[in-house]
């Protein structure tokens, strides 16, 4: 099923017509409503008539990180505050999140692109899903929540944190469909079956996202749960889960682009590279009021298939991602920056120990374990001295990254490379 | 009564153990008394005392390894029943806290224990009036 056919299945011309003339017409809005943008334009020799359409993109200067943390909370908002009804933030690289800001169409748009992915999944208004994200300044929640009333399907607003009430309401309204990421829906699989709950589930579909996951995890959970399972995807910065999602053939996720501009660019030089070659997905909103953004750098890699689907869509589909251009990582959701976990470890005495993350996935949960070298200035021949720094160590990294870490004190030397470099991140879950 | 003690950090895995003991038997050094202590899960503390307290501290620290020197306490008491009691309750008369103790070698008929307070000095205070008790030579 299709929600939106007349969008969803236009020819190609139909596509970038579209796209040109919406380019154009955001192009214009952010230089003369924000003065951020129209700075960084003139600085690169720019008017918002060199842009005539999206032939013109690579023209165009990218949005960063480091821009949103310049302008942080609401420099590049481009309607007065009066139009904006709603914040969303994740966190960033160091100290300021970053943030989103939406108004009323914005999120009515969001609410159609989430829909539209929840068909391509098979949910209808006849559906009961529960919305297994967090409710709150992440986008999962809210942004699943919005696209299932709006295709008028039954919602279930849980939120995270209470598994056991999951698995008994899923019993007890016959849940048909369930929002969650990956990870958290293998342990609610477990959860029912331990309980002996898995005959009397109604479950069918599942739209996992928030996180990277493999197709054999896709299998774990659909022999486990005898469901399908598709993957959604979205981002803070340009809207929670609704940019993309994969259809029944599991060719990769059809991103919309009537409403967000996908390109592929090769992340060390900075150069749009043609899209099917793995580069960096940048992505353009085209019709985002509350804060637009122009050739936004995701960071994910990937490449971009633009021919028709089997399904019937013509929207082209981004592939399962092969990584990240920087070295953020997905725990539990939550995104987490080891430049973060360094900033914590400084606030133990000003200096920086050596550290390595160890991250890993146990009875499909996240684990991080920070392992933090012992150094003659916090040795202590006492073990309860040393158990005392390994606290000080979780309650620093909790209050940087919200995730409960285990620390693990080891020798000296033991995590210096050959090389003499020390690297920072193991991740043993083979995501990409 | 105060001796040099070293302590080793080692995380909890095999054959660390043989690796520090064979560093002291190559630099001729020997062991006088040695206790391990742990966290229970992902660390040990390993702690001893030996011939050459200097040179096993160079020679540990050149290969690399997490060592200190700690002063500790060591006594000798008649070995007889309540000699132990007698000093323990001495220490904590006084409101010093023992973070930890550990058997060493003795002569004959003696007992001798590696103790570490919070509070070093008034335990030797104390300890010096509590009768039959002597430092351990060995
Ligand atoms: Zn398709």
């Amino acid at each position: 099923m299709i929600w939106n056919e007349a969008k969803e299945c236009m020819s190609r011309d139909e596509i970038e017509s579209i796209q040109s003339a919406r380019l154009v017409k955001v192009v214009n809005r952010v230089y003369h409503n924000v003065e951020y943008y129209r700075k960084k334009m003139q600085a690169a020799g720019l008017e918002p008539g060199d842009i005539k359409g999206i032939e013109d993109l690579s023209k165009l200067p990218f949005t960063t990180y480091e821009d949103l943390n310049a302008t942080y909370p609401f420099g590049l908002a481009a309607v007065p505050k009066s139009e904006l009804v709603r914040v969303h933030a994740s966190s960033g690289t160091t100290g300021k999140p970053k943030i989103a800001v939406y108004t009323r169409r914005d999120i009515d748009i969001w609410a159609e692109c989430a829909a539209r992915c929840m068909t391509m999944a098979g949910i209808t208004r006849d559906d009961v899903i529960q919305v297994g994200y967090g409710y709150g300044l992440f986008t999962g929640g809210l942004g699943a929540h919005y696209g299932a009333e709006y295709l008028g399907a039954l919602v279930i607003p849980m939120s995270t944190g209470n598994t056991e009430k999951l698995v008994n309401m899923m019993v007890d309204c016959q849940a048909t469909a369930i929002a969650c990421t990956p990870s958290y829906l293998l342990h609610v699989a477990e959860t029912l079956r331990d309980k002996k709950l898995l005959d009397k589930v109604k479950l069918r579909v599942a739209l996992c996202g928030a996180e990277p996951w493999t197709d054999n995890m896709r299998q774990q959970m659909e022999d486990l749960l005898h469901i399908k399972a598709f993957d959604i995807y979205g981002l803070t910065e340009i809207c929670g889960p609704g940019v993309a999602t994969d259809c029944e053939c599991h060719k990769g996720l059809h991103i919309w682009e009537d409403h967000f501009l996908p390109e592929i660019i090769d992340p060390a030089t900075g150069e749009q590279i043609d899209s099917s070659i793995c580069g960096e997905l940048v992505i353009t909103t085209l019709t985002k009021e509350g804060m637009p953004l122009i050739r936004y750098r995701t960071k994910d890699l990937t490449t971009i298939d633009k021919t028709p689907c089997e399904c019937g869509r013509t929207m082209a589909r981004i592939q399962r991602f092969k990584g990240r251009s920087d070295d953020m990582l997905i725990i539990r959701g939550v995104n987490v920056f080891p430049s973060q976990v360094e900033a914590a470890l400084l606030t133990i005495d000003g200096t920086t120990p050596h550290y390595m993350m160890v991250v890993d996935r146990k009875n499909n949960e996240d684990t991080l374990e920070v392992q933090v070298e012992v150094e003659d200035r916090f040795f202590s021949d006492d073990v309860r001295g040393l158990e005392e720094l390994s606290g000080k160590v979780r309650s620093a990294l909790k209050r940087a990254i919200g995730l409960n870490a285990k620390v693990k004190l080891v020798e000296p030397n033991g995590l210096v490379h050959s090389d003499g470099k020390t690297k920072h991140v193991t991740d043993n879950r083979k995501l990409y | 009564m105060l001796t040099k003690q070293l302590t080793i950090f080692m995380e909890d895995r095999e054959g660390r153990l043989c690796e520090v003991l064979e560093i002291l038997k190559e630099n001729d050094i020997n062991v006088l008394s040695a206790s391990i202590a742990d966290n229970g899960s992902d660390f040990g503390l390993f702690r001893m005392t030996v011939s050459d307290t200097e040179k096993a501290y160079e020679a540990l620290k050149a290969k690399g390894m997490m060592v200190k020197i700690t002063e500790i306490i060591a006594v000798t008491v008649p070995h007889r029943t309540g000699s132990l009691e007698t000093i323990l309750k001495a220490i904590s008369e006084a409101d010093i806290n023992i973070q930890y103790m550990y058997g060493m070698a003795s002569e004959d008929h003696q007992a001798a224990i590696a103790i570490k307070t919070d509070n070093q000095e008034k335990a030797l205070e104390v300890l010096k009036k509590v009768e039959h008790v002597t430092a351990n030579t060995n």
